[in-house]
């Protein structure tokens, strides 16, 4: 369709950590700075900055996007930020790709934080205002009954024990061993899964991601910029975003219908007919380990049910004939919301370039999808990325 | 990829200081529908959608989750900026010269009646460690740039005063003004001291309100109006929101936004080229500040203009005939909408009493509030 | 390739303990207008009943009521009064409250599902809690019906429905 070339040439990211000494600014600095050294350039090589940033009542500031700019690098520049929830993180290299596609700028760098500790008593508590202020906040709900409720659905629609869902903790914590901002790469086993704490039936502890503090950031820039700066550019091929009603009890949960549409989007445009076979590396927004599963299908990596068997197969583990969540995912590596999105991005660019290091999938990667989800199961975002 | 953008329609619902008959969705559905009929298309036809939101506006988290069933756009892409709505144009235009949409829709909109601590809602975007302690108005940051601006510029309060003189009389003409009224230098200097500088009546008071925007691509946006109102130029940029380290008294970013926005516009003469003005009154002394800061007159110099009458709607450099934010009500994030409508009602010939005569090119100019230094442009034109 | 050592520093909660910190309570109070759907929606609940709107481009009956159907994009056409019973269409159960707190050991644990309800669209929920039943006997299909407060307390809230309970 005669788009501008956007590709990306440069990534930075701090550790996800439970709770940052840095402040919000520092870590996105940190995650900046770590972003251009990789490209060697410098904050003069950048025409625009986009931030990613999940919900203020975290960090304890309005306009958080302001108070982050200064870390950001965002100073005397043009400098916007988009909020998806928790779609935000894959939204930032979309967001990015709309300013260089565009023609307007040569050069993006895209900054995704997240410091969730701020929070007292305890992040989830943040939860509550996203609900429905008349209909939903009164009966006192959490972030967790939501992924109850559509976990339970999701099983019951198709027959999957907690055991099956499980495995994908399993898969993913074991992975993130080998990702160096991992905040929970551990050896678990499912019986460990099945044994941890009952948060909100089916969902338990060791089912979920925990809450993070961290900060990643990428370069995007148009073709004649990124084969200045490198041999080894990764484009951003395809973009997609799409959003639910907000009247989510009307909407059966078993299936993320915004997903395959923001993954149609992506797939179209990135000239992608045959998901299932032609992506050779997946990076699905795993959040809790059934979403992996969730999303899975919802990005036509396999048939609507199907996910749960690809991971007791095999098929999704790094060695397997579509590896899914290579990283760690948001299970293994932490889960700062928006900047969690910019590492499942991240991972695809290392992927695909072939320096994952010790991650690294064997063959010879060349296409790779990532996404992210997030508000009241309503949004889906997707990024195609190619050699 | 030179893709021209147009302006279709602008529907919108307001502007007043309270709306208690309608809650959000039903005041964003209402201007939707003004804007889609008005351009004769379905939500269904558009291609994307931006919303400019803030969490703490709201009242609620993750605010991007609740603003599409009132646009028609279930299942669309949607995405929501936490910035101004000129910046959401900016966003709109890119999304349209990238290709990749053809027909965008921008919405934002105010219900500020709801937020009953708002001045708690300003210091909560305050830096938690080194400003928030203090525990001062937040209108003291816009003393600390009034006062500075005063002193390098030589302007004086009853100057400002006659800035809220002038909207406020303005908005008059406004139908949709929620704020006008006829007021004397003298009534305004009388008025409580908030933030010395700053009193009472130079703030721009809030109102509630949704203003929603239809662009399209030019060969669309010909189809579907006969005479859009194009967009020539859009910028914006940030300084930073240390208080400690920016430079006070001359909104640089809203100097760096319309360089941007001139650039892509070709505007060399601010002064000669366009002919109306609706730039940021969110305070009275920002008005001429940002007159300086957009070059139209050179620093120290807007006070003159002013002074010789050059500002009104009779001048040669009409600004913020609509009544601006002080005349009209602050939209929060859709202050800049209401900038932006202002200047498609203008340049196509709508503007009723207030109608400018022969006008071709109007500028927009908006900022985001204390404690930020943010601003955006855009340059509008109808040839 | 990501360098072995990354930045950003982890504090353990002790060394949170120590740290210099600075506390804010913010007094961020919102009054939202509830507008013409909801305003009835509430006003209805004070009287003991759901009220739901109709659409007659897509012969939905919704709720909660809009005044606009986001799907049609067209005005509701008329109220429509709903039955109070319902089917579970998916349900969780916790001992974790809204803070992170957990609930006492003689507290019931928290029941939230979304329940379908009758006279409504297939499929229209709402999201609410169930009550007065074991949790072990909880299962999606279930038919639930509300059980209000006393009338003289209910005063046009979500809440006047204290929980769905199977009949």
């Amino acid at each position: 369709m005669g788009y501008n070339k956007v590709a990306c040439v440069g990534a930075g990211i701090t550790r996800f950590v439970r709770r940052a000494k840095e402040t919000g600014r520092e870590l996105a600095w940190e995650a900046a700075k770590m972003a251009l050294d990789s490209a060697g350039m410098t904050l003069k090589d950048i025409d625009c900055v986009v931030m990613g940033t999940a919900p203020d009542a975290f960090d304890g500031v309005h306009m958080k996007g302001e108070y982050l700019a200064d870390g950001s690098g965002g100073f005397c520049k043009p400098y916007m930020r988009h909020f998806v929830g928790g779609g935000t993180g894959v939204f930032a290299p979309i967001h990015g790709w709309q300013h260089v596609a565009s023609g307007k700028f040569d050069t993006c760098l895209v900054v995704c934080e997240e410091k969730m500790s701020s929070t007292f008593p305890h992040p989830q508590g943040a939860f509550i205002t996203i609900f429905d202020h008349t209909t939903e906040q009164a009966l006192g709900p959490t972030l967790i009954w939501i992924f109850a409720l559509e976990m339970n659905r999701y099983m019951q629609r198709w027959g999957l024990s907690e055991r099956d869902v499980a495995k994908v903790s399993v898969q993913n914590k074991a992975n993130a061993i080998d990702h160096p901002a991992a905040q929970l790469g551990q050896k678990i086993t499912v019986e460990d899964v099945l044994n941890s704490e009952v948060l909100a039936w089916p969902v338990k502890r060791l089912d979920i991601s925990p809450a993070s503090d961290g900060a990643a950031a990428i370069i995007l820039t148009n073709e004649h910029k990124a084969r200045q700066v490198t041999d080894k550019p990764v484009w951003v091929s395809g973009v997609g975003w799409c959003l639910e009603t907000a009247y989510w009890a009307t909407r059966d949960l078993y299936y993320p219908v915004y997903v395959e549409k923001a993954a149609k989007m992506a797939y179209d445009m990135a000239g992608i007919r045959e998901p299932d076979k032609e992506i050779h590396v997946a990076e699905p927004y795993d959040p809790f380990d059934y979403k992996m599963l969730h999303h899975m299908e919802g990005l036509l990596l396999c048939k609507r049910g199907e996910a749960a068997k690809l991971v007791a197969d095999g098929v999704t583990a790094r060695t397997g004939r579509l590896p899914c969540c290579p990283s760690g995912g948001a299970l293994g590596v932490g889960n700062p919301i928006a900047a969690t999105g910019l590492m499942k991005i991240i991972e695809l660019f290392l992927q695909l370039r072939g320096e994952a290091g010790k991650r690294q999938i064997p063959g010879d990667p060349r296409v790779g999808v990532a996404q992210a989800w997030g508000d009241l199961m309503q949004v889906g975002t997707v990024v195609v990325m190619n050699r | 990829m030179n893709r021209r953008v147009g302006i279709v329609s602008m529907g919108y619902h307001g502007f007043s200081a309270v709306t208690p008959d309608l809650s959000y969705r039903e005041l964003v559905y209402l201007a939707a529908s003004k804007a889609y009929a008005a351009a004769g298309i379905e939500p269904q036809h558009v291609d994307m959608f931006i919303c400019a939101a803030e969490d703490f506006c709201e009242g609620y988290s993750i605010s991007d989750e609740y603003c599409n069933d009132q646009l028609g756009a279930v299942k669309k892409p949607v995405q929501t900026v936490c910035g101004e709505y000129l910046q959401a144009i900016g966003n709109a235009c890119m999304l349209i010269q990238s290709g990749l949409g053809k027909l965008v829709v921008v919405e934002a909109h105010s219900k500020a009646s709801n937020m009953k601590t708002h001045d708690d809602v300003l210091s909560f975007g305050m830096d938690p460690i080194w400003n928030r302690p203090l525990k001062v108005t937040p209108h003291f940051v816009a003393g600390l740039d009034m006062h500075r601006y005063l002193l390098d510029t030589g302007t004086t309060e009853e100057q400002c005063a006659a800035i809220v003189v002038k909207n406020k009389a303005n908005a008059m003409l406004n139908p949709s003004a929620a704020h006008a009224g006829r007021f004397t230098v003298a009534d305004v200097l009388r008025a409580e001291t908030v933030a010395w500088p700053v009193n009472r009546l130079s703030i721009a008071p809030r109102a509630d309100g949704c203003i929603v925007t239809v662009l399209a691509e030019e060969s669309l946006a010909r189809q579907l109006n006969s005479s859009p109102v194009w967009i020539t130029g859009t910028g914006w940029a940030t300084e930073t929101t240390a208080l400690e380290t920016r430079r006070w008294g001359s909104a640089p970013s809203a100097e760096i936004a319309s360089q941007m926005a001139y650039k892509e516009a070709g505007i060399t003469v601010p002064s000669q080229q366009i002919d109306l003005f609706e730039v940021d009154d969110s305070y009275a002394y920002r008005e001429l500040q940002a007159l300086e800061a957009l070059k139209v007159f050179g620093k120290g110099q807007a006070l003159h203009a002013l002074d010789e009458g050059r500002l009104g709607p009779t001048g040669d450099c009409p600004v913020n005939v609509s009544g601006g934010s002080l005349g009209v009500g602050h939209l929060l994030e859709a202050t800049g909408a209401q900038k932006l409508l202002e200047l498609f009602l203008q340049l196509s010939f709508k503007a009723g009493e207030r109608q400018l005569p022969d006008v071709t090119t109007g500028l927009a100019q908006a900022w985001r509030g204390v404690p930020t230094t943010t601003s955006a442009v855009v340059i509008c034109s109808n040839e | 390739m990501l360098n072995e050592k990354l930045p950003g520093t982890p504090m353990s909660s002790e060394e949170f303990e120590k740290a210099i910190t600075i506390e804010d309570h913010p007094a961020l109070e919102y009054a939202w207008d509830d507008g013409v759907a909801i305003g009835r929606y509430l006003k209805e609940l004070k009287n003991g009943r759901i009220v739901a709107r109709t659409c007659s481009g897509c012969d939905r009956i919704m709720i909660p009521p809009r005044m606009f159907c986001e799907l049609c994009w067209r005005p509701t056409d008329e109220w429509h009064f709903v039955k109070d019973t319902g089917v579970v269409n998916t349900f969780a159960v916790t001992r974790v409250n809204w803070d992170a707190s957990r609930r006492g050991p003689n507290e019931p644990p928290l029941m939230p599902a979304v329940i379908e309800i009758d006279g409504a669209s297939k499929g229209m929920g709402i999201l609410h809690l169930l009550g007065d039943v074991d949790p072990k006997k909880v299962k999606i299909g279930m038919k639930v019906k509300a059980v209000w407060k006393p009338e003289k307390e209910r005063t046009g809230a979500i809440t006047d429905i204290k929980y769905f309970k199977p009949y």
